[in-house]
């Protein structure tokens, strides 16, 4: 076999973090290789340090048999390696070709010649099988199309070894589809492949061969072919892990009476950006007990309705009531104090004060109740308390003073539950509430959010994730288009039957 | 290939996880101050180094001028006493702009707030009977000077929570419209014939310094930088220490999760403009109440847009703005003592390279910090 990719020995420290210490990595030409670890385990730092992103501090690089070590991006660019990253770096108001040839314009005179531009993005699409019009604006594009867009202009430099990271996270199950499509493609027409990815049916699906990498070392390396996610599960983790396909369904105690619902939303309309209306009309409610999980691509009006329900947006029409009470008009905090919890989408966004301590992030929206008769903060009781809740949640490292930024990203999105789990809720909205997280810590969270429902917690889940939806819900009710097109028992909800009201197809 | 499993057994030490721990905590503490007290040094290294190229272009010496600005400030007391004047008015604007900038806005009207403070202030002190008590004239004046700069700040914080306009833009032209008031109420109303000043008040005069210790005979400073360190202690607690601070600076550093965690950003970015302007016109005290007892127009021009520098190289941190006014009213106070080796404007000339130099050293050192850490 011939290789064409070796790193060996490599180490990266960013500040006091050691993003990786012992990272190793070999893949050969012409295959699709899968780089699997949680979250922080250093996958994406190995990566940047082969597309010359980063040098590394200690270890090798070679590619196609050549020492690369310490190259730059721009050398990696021209020795064929080009990286597809997690964050798309498209210009929205720029059509594909002029996205594609951005920064190595074709020019004739002083003009850029945008005949040849796109007469050349349109032959290399063809070549590599995409169906798109490189004049259209990229902003008009999906998500899954933008990404397309990215991987093109990869090619169209001349990539002959392409990374991609996390390629999925954004994507719905026919786009996932269409992308194993063009990646297989390149693969066959002699490409290299390397994807990093945690989630294990993918790697099973597509990859050739594994690596695993754990707290920034290479720990195994196999093919793929006899492998099992459970085992990948098990490298990445250090442990037997209860992966969330697995877990029982209905682990509920008994069926609960049907009481009034905890959250009943009714005719609800939210305005739009571009869309007139980004929320159509939408009714249903939650009981006590019971998870109802959202399915949908995303941008189809699940943000808006999140928005909505916690208060953070104006509903032009349409009710909202938590346990009985109208709190349509009600701000932000009141709703809180009706009962009302929130794990935003976004948390670096909504969710932290990323400068503030682990101990100041835990109190944020209760800082209330920790003031003092002279207006003073109680640094002693939030301290206390922030001890405490580190224990539970398991966050780490334990030290309450340090800044939420520099902890993981799973770390970081225990704060924001333990935040939102410290009281019992009448309702929970969770949005995204194991986006960007590892294995270990989705189990942690999973097991807090169905304790929470059997605590008598109704749950409002909104999940890209189809698996996490089926894992959790005890009905699934599915969003295109900002309105619910599906209101189904989990009994009745599957991959297939959900997939084609995703996207539309059916209704 | 290896089998995984076997790959598995090598787990980490738990002692040497703790261990890193403590490490860690105390790295990042170092790092905080190296990062805190690094750029103004750079910062002013830079300065001295173009400051000895401007020198030396008009013929003199560097050494010479510095020590003889050195000896015309921190040399003697009287000039010590002229820093501390002039760094009382500089200390307040700075206070207006950090507070500001902590809660992520950019307050540039410190300039008129000043101005309506000082106004304020003798109006107050005119208005009360002659002989009245310094213990009740003097916090009469000073609320008086407050509450005119926290009015003139209100109204940018409303215009940007109500309807989103910019408080850049507001705060700037205010301070058109506020000087041009003030101006209109002393030239037809309030002042003393043939000058551009009200009378003297009647009550509310602060003490100067002088009078406690007769080195300081002749300067300006007086009893009321007692009451603006007082005030950036209090601002200090404020912002550190009370759900008031803890939820403007939230607002500051992360909007949206401030307004997730039901914080209302509008009414804490009306509060904070408010705080600032009121500290912006607290600054007014220092000439009205302290130096000559009346309120005369454009008495500190200049000192509400130096405040934006000294918030700046304070790192809007309470303690770094009383230390950057301090420094900023060294220079103003040793341009007048070299004035015979160099031109004056020499000296505002250095003051701009030390704002262009601290300006670009925050993220220049925060990059190098980095760079030699990822080295480490």
């Amino acid at each position: 076999m011939t290789v064409a990719v070796r790193m060996t020995g490599i180490a990266k420290r960013f500040g006091d973090c050691v993003a990786v210490r012992d990272g190793s990595l070999e893949v050969a030409a012409g295959e699709i290789h899968a780089l699997v670890g949680e979250n922080g385990a250093g996958k994406s730092t190995m990566m940047r340090i082969l597309a010359g992103i980063y040098p590394p501090d200690a270890g090798t690089v070679e590619v196609a048999g050549g020492d690369v070590t310490g190259w730059s991006a721009a050398q990696a660019i021209s020795a064929s390696v080009g990286m597809v990253h997690q964050h798309f770096m498209l210009v929205p108001t720029l059509t594909i070709a002029e996205n594609v040839i951005l920064g190595r314009e074709p020019t004739r005179g002083l003009a850029i010649d945008m005949a040849r531009a796109e007469r050349e993005v349109a032959a290399a699409a063809e070549r590599s099988g995409f169906r798109m019009n490189v004049r259209q604006l990229v902003r008009e594009l999906s998500v899954g199309e933008q990404q397309r867009v990215e991987i093109l202009k990869t090619l169209v430099r001349g990539a002959r070894i392409l990374i991609l990271d996390e390629p999925t996270a954004v994507l719905s199950p026919p786009e996932v589809e269409e992308l194993w499509r063009v990646l297989r493609a390149l693969r066959d027409d002699g490409g290299t492949i390397i994807l990093i990815t945690h989630k294990l049916d993918e790697v099973t699906e597509i990859s050739d061969t594994i690596t695993v990498i754990r707290a920034g070392r290479t720990v195994a390396r196999f093919p793929t072919a006899g492998t099992s996610p459970a085992s990948i599960a098990r490298a990445m983790v250090g442990r037997d892990v209860v992966l969330a396909g697995d877990a029982p369904l209905a682990s509920r105690k008994a069926t609960v009476p049907a009481f009034a619902p905890v959250l009943d939303v009714r005719h609800l309309v939210v305005a739009g950006e571009r869309l007139s209306r980004a929320v159509d009309d939408v009714s249903f409610t939650i009981q006590a007990h019971e998870i109802l999980g959202i399915a949908g691509v995303e941008g189809n009006g699940q943000s808006a309705l999140i928005e909505a329900i916690v208060g953070l947006r104006r509903a032009p029409s349409g009710e909202i009531h938590i346990a009985g009470t109208n709190v349509t008009e009600l701000s932000v905090s009141e709703r809180d104090a009706r009962g009302l919890a929130h794990i935003p989408e976004d948390r670096h966004l909504r969710g932290l004060v990323l400068d503030y301590s682990i101990a100041d992030n835990l109190i944020l929206g209760k800082q209330r109740a920790y003031q003092n008769r002279g207006g003073a903060l109680d640094r002693g009781r939030i301290l206390d308390d922030a001890r405490a809740a580190i224990a539970v949640a398991d966050i780490r490292p334990s030290d309450p003073m340090l800044p939420a930024r520099a902890l993981s990203g799973g770390n970081q999105q225990k704060i924001v539950i333990a935040r939102a789990l410290a009281r019992q809720n009448f309702v929970l909205v969770a949005a995204q509430p194991t986006r960007g997280v590892d294995v270990g810590a989705i189990e942690l969270i999973h097991a807090r959010l169905r304790a929470a429902r059997d605590a008598g917690t109704g749950i409002l889940l909104v999940s890209a994730e189809l698996s996490e939806i089926l894992a959790l819900s005890d009905r699934v009710a599915v969003m295109y288009g900002g309105r619910i097109v599906a209101i189904v028992p989990r009994s009745e909800a599957s991959e297939e039957m959900l997939g084609p009201l995703m996207t539309g197809a059916r209704t | 290939m290896s089998d995984p499993n076997a790959e598995l057994m090598r787990e980490e030490n738990p002692s040497t996880v703790s261990e890193s721990m403590v490490i860690i905590r105390s790295r990042a503490l170092r790092d905080r101050v190296v990062e805190a007290v690094l750029p103004p040094l750079v910062a002013l290294l830079v300065s001295i180094v173009v400051g000895d190229l401007l020198i030396l272009a008009v013929g003199q010496s560097p050494g010479a001028v510095y020590r003889l600005m050195l000896e015309g400030t921190w040399g003697n007391a009287y000039g010590f006493a002229q820093v501390l004047y002039k760094s009382t008015t500089l200390i307040c604007t700075g206070l207006a702009v950090a507070v500001g900038l902590r809660a992520g806005l950019f307050n540039i009207g410190a300039e008129g707030q000043l101005a309506a403070g000082g106004l304020a202030a003798a109006l107050v002190g005119l208005a009360l009977p002659a002989g009245t008590s310094a213990l009740i004239a003097v916090p009469l004046c000073t609320v008086g000077a407050l509450v005119a700069g926290g009015a003139v700040g209100f109204v940018p914080g409303a215009l940007r929570a109500k309807w989103g306009a910019h408080e850049v833009i507001t705060t700037i032209m205010l301070n058109f419209i506020v000087l041009a008031l003030l101006s209109w109420l002393i030239s037809t109303r309030l002042r003393v014939p043939e000058t551009l000043h009200t009378q003297v008040i009647r009550a509310g005069a602060l003490p100067r310094l002088s009078a406690a210790w007769s080195g300081f005979h002749g300067s300006a400073a007086n009893g009321s930088i007692a009451i603006v360190l007082c005030a950036a202690v209090i601002l200090g607690w404020y912002l550190f220490r009370t759900r008031g601070g803890f939820e403007l600076r939230a607002v500051g550093l992360q909007p949206e999760a401030a307004e997730n965690a039901g914080i209302s950003v509008g009414r804490t970015w009306i509060r904070a403009l408010t705080i600032s302007g009121a500290l912006a016109g607290l600054g007014g005290i220092n000439f009205v109440l302290g130096y000559e007892h009346y309120y005369e127009e454009g008495f500190a021009t200049g000192a509400g847009f130096l405040g934006i520098a000294v918030a700046l190289v304070g790192r809007s941190n309470p303690l770094g703005v009383v230390l950057a006014a301090l420094f900023f009213a060294t220079l103003s106070q040793g341009g007048l003592a070299i004035n015979a080796l160099v031109p004056k404007q020499m000296v505002d000339a250095l003051q701009g390279v030390v704002i262009l130099a601290m300006a670009a050293s925050v993220p220049e050192v925060r990059r190098l910090l980095a760079r030699s850490r990822g080295k480490r």
